[in-house]
């Protein structure tokens, strides 16, 4: 790609945010109403919050939470996504439990997990992972079971350990759909992590804003709403740049990328 | 001396009554740096055959014993080359990573690893292309990947399923005369497994000749032809061609029209676990 060609992309690409950033500006300039104030406003509030003064009291917290759900999702789905993928009789043991347990809006855990475990961080973390490891379970079953048959001959002809076949053909051969069950995850992950902030907390993006609201600091409930938009993308980003490189294989050999 | 005993081999899917028969009675032996190859008509349980061999699939009767000890798991003296190249290699390694994992086991030393591994690589004629994919290679690149694998491995028997069936006929012959080559260099005995006649009387020193299924021995036929062996001039003597119309008559008195039995379906369904 040429340099001229990036320009232009990134121009394209830039054109509607730039548009709706300008309407909303203006359109709200001389707003009155205390439910939509003017966008300079509510940059003053997310410059005055979010920059940087309750980074590291809420921000921090909250992402800690987040990253500590999510790799507890992880962690989960691949180990137990490989265990009932490969014993079939596991698999036909827990898929009802499994069934049911994903079936129950993830939302309305909120309040058993405070039950179970109180307000602290505990109870957020274990949800977000419960929550979200669902997805990557069931990818994981999924694409360890759908290995190529030819490799398994390999592996048995060429008298693999138990450890190699693992970690060297199935999690790699599973590892495309397995990313596809994480980043629906990731999704899930940051709905959680400020579901749980805004029921039973005291820090965290999701209590700011909730607290906001409730305290008719409006400016400041929009401030979190950017936030948390940039945040999200954020994710997204780092999300697609570590999934580019570890299926780099897989994008190249089915043609996707060059 | 014999290596390699395969005593009234028998496979049949599903139970002894009602099952498909695959393989009635198969009985032949492969001697120590011996070049066999199995030539039957398609479908005819050859790959079954194969499987059993490899210890890749239980057998219903009969025995197969590698010097002397019954084969009932793959043997660490063998290594295996199949048909499908691109479901063999692992697109998430590099050539050279694909030639090294099963050595992980064999090989504890790094260096010497490598260096096995760089010396396959020669003997197939890729130098350099350690660190490529193998979706970046051609078909029969990807083939001799396989093929190192295999000699890396150092297996005193050598299995092929139909090895050269996916790729072009330059290619083929190409490959043929590689694996003439290679086996020359390291000694291995060679158990092949192809459809192609003239391919089989090329690389033979001797033919197992399978009947359709349920597949049988017809003969063994004992290939007498000078090496080492050339493209033109073996396949252009007449002892060639006559050893070619031998194994071609065999096969020919036994296969039926083209058309797959409601049979042969079936054990294709069951070869491929569908």
């Amino acid at each position: 790609m040429t340099v001229a060609e990036r320009t232009r992309i990134v121009g394209v690409s830039l054109i509607v945010p730039v548009v709706l950033i300008v309407l909303w500006w203006v359109l709200s300039a001389d707003s009155t109403s205390a439910f939509y104030p003017s966008l300079s406003s509510i940059l003053t509030s997310f410059k005055d919050t979010w920059l940087f003064s309750r980074v590291g009291s809420d921000v921090v917290p909250s992402l800690i939470r987040f990253g500590l759900g999510y790799l507890l999702a992880v962690f989960l789905g691949i180990f137990f996504g490989v265990l009932f993928g490969r014993l079939r009789l596991l698999d036909l043991a827990f898929q009802p439990t499994v069934q049911f347990a994903r079936s129950i809006p993830a939302t309305g855990l909120v309040p058993v997990s405070i039950t179970l475990m109180g307000i602290g961080n505990a109870p957020k973390i274990w949800l977000i992972g419960f929550v979200c490891m669902f997805p990557i379970l069931l990818n994981t079953i999924d694409g360890v079971r759908g290995i190529e048959r030819g490799l398994e001959d390999v592996a048995r002809t060429f008298r693999l350990t138990r450890r190699q076949r693992i970690f060297r053909i199935q999690l790699p051969s599973a590892a495309p759909q397995i990313f596809a069950g994480m980043r629906i995850s990731l999704a899930f992950a940051f709905i959680m992590m400020i579901v749980t902030e805004m029921v039973g907390a005291t820090s965290g993006i999701g209590f700011v804003t909730l607290n906001a609201q409730q305290s008719f600091q409006v400016p400041l409930m929009w401030a979190g709403m950017i936030l948390l938009g940039l945040l999200g993308a954020f994710l997204n980003i780092v999300f697609l740049l570590v999934e580019r490189r570890v299926l780099s294989w897989h994008y190249r050999s089915t043609g996707r990328i060059q | 001396m014999t290596m390699l005993v395969v005593d009234h081999l028998a496979k049949t899917y599903g139970d002894a009554a009602t099952g498909v028969e695959a393989i009635r009675e198969i009985s032949f032996d492969v001697r120590e740096r011996e070049f066999v190859c199995i030539v039957g008509p398609s479908g005819g349980g050859k790959t079954t055959l194969l499987r059993a061999l490899c210890g890749l699939h239980p057998k219903s009767g009969g025995s197969i014993q590698l010097h002397g000890r019954e084969v009932v798991e793959p043997p660490p003296e063998m290594a295996a080359v199949f048909q499908d190249y691109s479901r063999s290699l692992m697109p998430w390694f590099t050539v050279q990573r694909n030639v090294e994992l099963p050595l992980k086991n064999t090989i504890k030393e790094t260096k010497q690893r490598n260096e096995r591994v760089e010396w396959a690589l020669h003997e197939v004629g890729l130098d350099g292309f350690g660190e490529r994919y193998p979706w970046q290679l051609s078909g029969g690149m990807q083939q001799r990947v396989a093929i190192a694998r295999a000699i890396a491995y150092q297996p005193q028997i050598l299995i092929m399923d139909e090895p050269f069936a996916s790729v072009d006929a330059q290619t083929r012959s190409g490959l043929e005369d590689l694996i003439l080559s290679i086996r020359h260099d390291v000694g291995t005995a060679v158990l092949l497994v192809t459809h192609d006649i003239d391919e089989a009387v090329y690389l033979a020193d001797r033919v197992v000749v399978l009947s359709s299924r349920p597949a049988t021995v017809m003969d063994v036929v004992e290939v007498d032809l000078p090496r080492p062996r050339d493209q033109l001039e073996t396949k252009s003597m007449p002892r060639f061609a006559e050893y070619r119309t031998h194994v071609l008559e065999l096969i020919r008195a036994t296969s039926r029209p083209d058309v797959p039995s409601a049979d042969e379906q079936d054990v294709a369904a069951a070869l491929h676990g569908r």
